[in-house]
């Protein structure tokens, strides 16, 4: 990232003439878009085997004692005669929640979008590094492929959860996932995050350096601003994760104590002495909350995008919408402790978190408030992505809203590691995230592939999607309330819980309908991809820089000169002009006044 | 064999699903090829936000309706309980006034102004007013919740001494719990995990020379006599678990390595609760549930269930391992006699030790 580099490539485009072998091209390529789009299809493989995962949970939990071929088929010696193991249950339970936050909503989503919008939007010719950014993904690729190849070692993947405290985890003897499944399980993470850090850091400084003429921080796409807070977020709260995992790699396998002491466990009394399982805890959830913004705020800065692009209106509220990014990252940093009111810390310090933790919710609360009055005089195109946008608002309120009780301590000590959690996190961080993925690739879809998706497929995605995803997760919080306890292989042995059971049943049949309609997503995809209608440059009329370039993707983004930006990107259905928008790149008129935003 | 004829049928749903969309996709894609969201699109899905506002507000009834007798906000049976139950039925409130009134305004504007061509959307992008009001009233709102809430944190989690609480020390291990009570001197003795000696049953690692320790009790049931403060103290000695009493509106993590509290006192006994017209309508629901499943079973040739009677019961409520989904314990709430006479009949630890 030299002076001369920039420089050289920022103005003028001198002909990017590199020969390109297929090797070069598609596989270790140091193109920002293709890097973007093996993030995605490598996201999506995982967010497969991850859903796949979910959904074997959940006939499980409905249908506990009754033997299931579709077990005995997909599981093997896991599930003898069809009758899923517990251990593995729980070994889906952990990796089910691993690849969906890390490798799906985090990379796939967050890699995703970032790599490509990134330089796209703020006029860039490619990241700051594109050697570095090809190792970002190669390591992400490597570390999906450890995580997944840990269901094939012989006492089964990490089944510890996916937060992995110890001791559960540390020890091989607590359970069998706790050997060579938890080995790869660390390992694994800890590639990813060195392949998220490198990512992170690309962005930072591409953002930072690289930004066209004319593109001012208080010009930059809501887009931008999420990409690059989330980075920022990433770079601070990782690397904690990491010392986590490399001192919990030391007590496994180097007898140190740091998480471990005064252990009896099958007959015999272990030798560590003096550590803490609340210390792993208070490490993991350093950044283990924030990674719930990692997750959450690619997905609003999209939304604000699509939203806006597609109610033909400026977002309302830009600088609210920046300064409630920049405050949820703030206090994402602070919070965490509200996963550890009843951890045995200091009650004390409960309250603390109590009261970072409600805060939280008043940005919160201004982005949706903003959302809606954006939507307010619109003229709404209902196209895909902008449905999945105004359902990600939907679950976003509808998921945030009962974070106010669990982020309550009083409230938490009777809820905590209930299926409420379970109802509340989905729906605010999985299915809110799972959307903002969604509406990003039925937005860019065109920019990726240079053809678009169909539409009417992807109304059927949305709506049936819509309709499942509330039908699993709202009647969830109720027998959450109820008392029933997370991560149970089953609930028969409490006959306490039989009344919750039909209700299990019910979410299951939601559930497997909701993960079947991803078929026809899937369908679309790949169909698409190949034989998709062709598209216009910019089909959905949009203002940022991105739809400037031209379809055909070329290295350098933009033949000839870079364009130069003049006004903010949300002169949506300006007065003053007979289009119903402006792109940035058009220079003011006369008199023209910019928007003091 | 099986396993390959389900992989083939999974895949042969799979394909159908793949084929039947094809063919929708065939018939569609002639009539509109640009892909962009017609007028005609706009007017189907914006209709389509209004129903879903009414699938939503359905669901929310529904819901209330079938399951609303499942949520723990009533028949606490602990002092502070009621507190937690009505600081949630009051953040219930809120929930339900915000969600209710939000995501109206969201899925009606979305109906309203779906999209027309030629129409031009309005030019507003910025109210310092409006913004200000809300993110004034989610402050107001919210520092009442908060201040209710610590209220309440705190009366639950400082432990006043003075009030002579029971000692009580909840033991947990892979998987299942124990109970030791302190007894005479209400003291517990002296124990760590590096003094379990299974070859003279000292199976909680108590200080043998210990003084406090000689009339310590160790049980697998809690018995709890009403009205009395008690003072758990939580200890383990392998992996985390949680010490979740739903009932009490309890629950404590238990961390190998050192003492946890948590502290309640219970209000109603066992025998009590179970004559609770709500606990018994609860239990008879319950009991149908049973039976009728217990029908299946016999036609199956199998054992039907046991009828369940209402008990006070401890969960591990945090993941530990194969068995964590049966880690439990009887709890028993009784008068004070009926606890006094239950505590007599329990061996002290200096007798229960298998001498060699």
């Amino acid at each position: 990232m030299s002076t001369h580099a920039e420089t050289h490539t920022h103005e003028d485009d001198h002909g990017h003439h590199h020969k390109e072998t297929f090797v070069t091209k598609y596989i270790f390529s140091q193109d920002h878009k293709m890097i973007a789009k093996q993030y995605l299809i490598t996201g999506l493989i995982m967010g497969i085997i991850g859903i796949l995962m979910s959904l074997l949970m959940r006939m499980q939990i409905a249908w506990p004692e009754e033997p299931n071929i579709i077990f005995k088929a997909l599981l093997g010696k896991w599930a003898d005669g069809g009758v899923m193991d517990a251990d593995i249950y729980l070994a889906l339970v952990t990796i089910h929640g691993t690849i969906m936050v890390f490798f799906v909503l985090t990379a796939g989503l967050s890699g995703t979008f970032s790599n490509l919008l990134i330089p796209l939007q703020i006029g860039a010719r490619d990241m700051a590094s594109g050697f570095l950014n090809m190792i970002s993904f190669w390591l992400f690729f490597l570390s999906s492929v450890l995580m997944v190849c840990s269901f094939f070692v012989e006492a089964g993947p990490a089944a510890a959860g996916w937060t992995i405290y110890p001791p559960l985890s540390a020890l091989p003897m607590a359970q069998g996932g706790s050997g060579a499944g938890m080995t790869l399980w660390l390992v694994s993470m800890a590639i990813f995050i060195a392949s998220s850090l490198l990512g992170s850091l690309n962005y930072v400084v591409t953002v930072i350096n690289l930004r066209t003429k004319g593109m001012s921080m208080t010009r930059l796409p809501l887009t931008i601003w999420a990409f690059f807070i989330t980075a920022v977020i990433g770079v601070i709260s990782f690397p904690v994760l990491l010392s986590a995992a490399l001192l919990l790699i030391m007590d496994r396998s180097f007898g140190t104590s740091f998480f471990l002491s005064d252990i009896f466990i099958q007959g015999e009394v272990l030798h560590y002495q003096g550590g803490s399982p609340v210390l792993f805890e208070h490490l993991f959830w350093f950044l283990g909350h924030p990674e719930v913004y990692i997750v959450l705020l690619p997905a609003l800065g999209i939304t604000s995008e699509v939203i806006a692009t597609n109610a033909r209106k400026p977002i309302f509220g830009y600088r609210a919408m920046v300064a409630s990014i920049i405050a949820i990252a703030f206090l994402s940093t602070i919070v965490w402790g509200h996963h550890m009111f009843i951890s045995g810390m200091n009650p004390f310090l409960g309250s603390v978190f109590t009261f970072t933790t409600l805060l939280i919710a008043i940005p919160s609360a201004v982005k949706a408030f903003n959302y809606i009055t954006t939507l307010w005089k619109g003229n709404l195109q209902m196209n895909p992505a902008m449905l999945f946008s105004i359902g990600l608002v939907s679950t976003f309120i509808t998921g945030g809203l009962t974070g106010i009780i669990l982020g309550d301590s009083a409230l938490d000590i009777n809820v905590h590691d209930t299926y409420f959690v379970v109802a509340h996190f989905h729906l605010v961080m999985g299915i809110s995230a799972l959307y903002g993925l969604f509406a990003g690739v039925y937005h860019w879809f065109p920019k990726m592939f240079g053809r678009m998706l169909n539409k009417n497929l992807g109304y059927v995605h949305f709506w049936v999607t819509a309709v499942c995803a509330y039908g699993v997760f709202f009647p969830m919080h109720f027998i959450g309330m109820a008392g029933l306890p997370r991560r149970y292989y089953t609930n028969s042995n409490f006959p306490l819980f039989d009344d919750t059971q039909d209700v299990q049943v019910l979410i299951t049949v939601f559930a497997l309908v909701g993960g079947l309609v991803q078929l026809v997503f899937l369908y679309n995809f790949v169909h698409s991809m190949f034989y998709g209608k062709k598209t216009e440059q910019n089909p959905w009329r949009s203002n940022t820089l991105e739809w400037t370039a031209p379809i055909e993707h070329m290295h350098g983004n933009w033949p000839g000169k870079i364009p130069h930006v003049h006004r903010w990107a949300y002169d949506y259905s300006k007065p003053g002009y007979d289009d119903d928008f402006v792109p940035q790149n058009i220079p003011l008129k006369q008199g023209e006044e910019e928007l003091q935003h | 064999m099986t396993a390959l004829l389900t992989i083939l049928i999974l895949l042969g749903i799979t394909i159908a699903i793949w084929q039947m969309v094809k063919i929708f996709d065939l018939t569609q894609t002639n009539r509109d090829a640009s892909q962009v969201a017609n007028d005609k699109d706009n007017s189907i899905n914006g209709y389509l936000m209004l129903g879903f506002l009414g699938f939503i507000y359905l669901i929310t009834i529904i819901s209330f309706a079938l399951w609303g007798d499942l949520p723990l906000v009533s028949n606490s049976a602990s002092e502070h309980g009621p507190e937690i139950d009505r600081l949630m039925i009051i953040s219930m409130a809120v929930i339900f006034v915000v969600q209710t009134i939000t995501q109206f305004l969201l899925h009606y504007f979305a109906y309203k102004y779906k999209g027309e061509k030629g129409k031009k959307a309005l030019f507003y992008a910025d109210n310092d007013k409006l913004e200000f009001i809300w993110t004034i009233i989610p402050v107001i709102v919210l520092a009442g919740l908060i201040m209710y809430g610590l209220f309440t944190w705190n009366d639950i989690m400082i432990i006043d001494e003075e009030e002579d609480p029971l000692v009580i020390e909840l033991y947990a291990q892979q998987f299942n719990w124990k109970a030791r009570y302190a007894g005479q001197d209400n003291v517990l003795g002296e124990a760590n995990v590096r003094l379990i000696n299974l070859d003279n049953a000292n199976i909680l690692g108590l200080d043998e020379s210990d003084p406090n320790a000689q009339d310590d009790i160790i049980t697998t049931e809690l018995h709890l006599p009403v009205g009395r403060p008690i003072l758990f103290k939580m200890r383990s000695q392998d992996v985390l678990h949680s010490a979740y009493m739903p009932h009490f509106r309890a629950q404590m993590n238990c961390v190998p390595g050192m003492i946890t509290q948590f502290a309640f006192t219970p209000t109603i006994t066992t025998e009590d609760m179970r004559l609770n017209p709500e606990i018994y309508d609860k239990v008879s629901n319950i009991n149908k549930i049973r039976n009728e499943k217990s029908i299946k079973l016999q036609a199956k040739g199998e054992e039907p269930l046991d009828r369940y009677e209402f008990d006070y019961l401890l969960l591990c409520n945090k993941i530990c391992g194969k068995s964590h989904y049966n880690m439990q314990m009887k709890i028993i709430v009784e008068t004070e006699d009926n606890y006094n006479d239950w505590l007599k009949e329990q061996r002290l630890f200096k007798n229960s030790l298998v001498q060699n």
